[in-house]
């Protein structure tokens, strides 16, 4: 159905983070995802593209589709070469956060995009998988 | 070396002012023919010679290898208004550095004529008008690109602003429809002119409306009930309403809540909500008969 396609954006600065959330909008609409798939996934997105710009000190996100060699689905991952994190189920605990947000961003992109995968080994950075399938 | 003996350059432009002027004019006006309309011919002589003026006092007083010594000061303060006035005026970067670079040609041309007889001289005048001249031009040319950002960023500023505006609904009633994405450069100038109305105009109710905000993440919420709670330190309720569907059901997932901030669905219940809160009723007429 579609061609393999991807496409990796810079995560440096605020117009950074709009770019990457305008792009994984633009995919999901491209595949019929609805309006409520399409806006769980952007917010998702901008959740860890600002953890991956704050706290990571910046990074990238790459768009991939299709996803395992299916028809159609869209992967974001994040990675950034920051500090990481050294306790990631404290991380995604609701209400957790070391730079005075409400701590909900980790664990909320997760419960909004259930395919979710974390890597991160302190010193080393972050990486966060995103998957929605078709 | 060209340093070492004094310039004759200063000399040469004092003699022929005059005819290098009227050259330097013909060729400005040849590579702005297409652009008559962003500058009048009357305006490009009388910079012109301006410039031609300071130029060669600056020529006669100052090293004509280091522009950044203070005789040329009057040279850069001169470049730097035209730098400026061109970035407004919508000038390229190259149509900008084309007012220094075309006066090249003129002063080769007369100091080739002065100096004909003296091969070795001539030379290193020409040098040493090259390197003076393409200082100038790039002087002029990384001016002109500030200039542009300056007024790139006023641009954007001026767009910020716009795209908040916070309109009185009624007295004792403001409302901000928020558009588009919420950055925290845009919450932050939403929130202060928000703040400043209710000052303004002694509201005691602040109405925001999400309905044109495309994503609601933890940061856009927290920045939304921060500003609530300023509000309310300032003793205005607010309510925060267009919230859709699919934005209530990411907010739920995110577990995020407005808490103690009143939400309505639309802004016409918005709307209602604080015409009861300010005791005032709406009422529809009798059909007359
Ligand atoms: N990419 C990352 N690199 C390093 N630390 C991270 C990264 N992502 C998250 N963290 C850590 O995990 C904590 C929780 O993240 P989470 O996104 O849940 O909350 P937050 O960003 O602090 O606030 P918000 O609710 O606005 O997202 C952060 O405060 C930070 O300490
Ligand atoms: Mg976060």
């Amino acid at each position: 159905m579609n061609p393999p396609r991807s496409e990796t954006l810079p995560l440096r600065s605020d117009e950074d983070l709009v770019r990457v959330r305008q792009a994984v909008r633009a995919w999901m609409v491209e595949q019929n995802f609805n309006l409520v798939e399409q806006t769980k996934m952007v917010t998702a997105a901008s959740e860890l593209g600002r953890n991956a710009l704050v706290y990571g000190g910046g990074g990238s996100a790459r768009l991939e589709s299709p996803v395992d060699g299916g028809h159609g689905g869209i992967r974001v991952t994040f990675e950034d070469h920051g500090p990481g994190i050294a306790d990631i189920a404290q991380a995604l605990s609701n209400g957790f956060s070391t730079g005075g947000g409400l701590g909900l961003g980790l664990g909320g992109a997760k419960r909004l995009v259930k395919d979710f995968e974390i890597f991160s080994e302190p010193g080393q950075g972050t990486r966060v998988i995103i998957t929605i399938r078709k | 070396m060209p340093t070492n003996n004094p310039s004759r350059i200063a000399e040469i432009l004092a003699r022929h002012q005059q005819a290098i002027l009227e050259d330097w004019l013909l060729a400005q006006l040849a590579a702005f023919s297409a652009r008559h309309n962003l500058i009048s011919e009357a305006d490009l002589r009388r910079q012109s010679a301006d410039f031609i003026g300071i130029f060669g006092t600056a020529c006669q007083a100052g090293t004509l290898t280091d522009i950044a010594t203070p005789a040329w000061q009057p040279v850069r303060d001169f470049l730097a208004s035209i730098s400026r006035s061109r970035a407004s005026q919508g000038f390229s970067p190259s149509e900008t550095a084309t007012f220094v670079f075309s006066l090249k040609q003129p002063l080769f041309a007369h100091i080739r004529q002065e100096l004909a007889a003296n091969a070795e001289s001539l030379a290193d005048e020409m040098w040493t008008a090259t390197v003076l001249i393409d200082k100038l031009g790039l002087y002029t040319t990384e001016l002109f690109q500030t200039a542009r950002e300056e007024v790139i960023k006023r641009q954007q500023m001026e767009m910020l602003e716009l795209s908040t505006p916070v309109v009185k609904l009624w007295d004792g009633i403001l409302a901000v429809p928020l558009i588009g994405t919420l950055d925290s450069a845009r919450t932050q100038v939403v929130m202060e002119s928000l703040l400043q109305s209710i000052v303004d105009t002694g509201s005691n109710i602040a109405i925001v409306d999400i309905t044109g905000v495309p994503t609601v993440d933890t940061l856009i919420a927290q920045n939304l009930l921060k500003t609530a709670a300023a509000a309310r330190l300032m003793g205005a309720q607010c309510i925060i309403c267009g919230i859709r569907p699919q934005i209530a059901q990411t907010m739920v997932h995110l577990g995020v809540a407005f808490g103690e901030v009143v939400t309505r669905a639309t802004l016409a219940d918005a709307l209602a909500f604080a015409f009861r809160e300010i005791g005032c009723t709406v009422s529809r007429q009798a059909p007359r008969n």
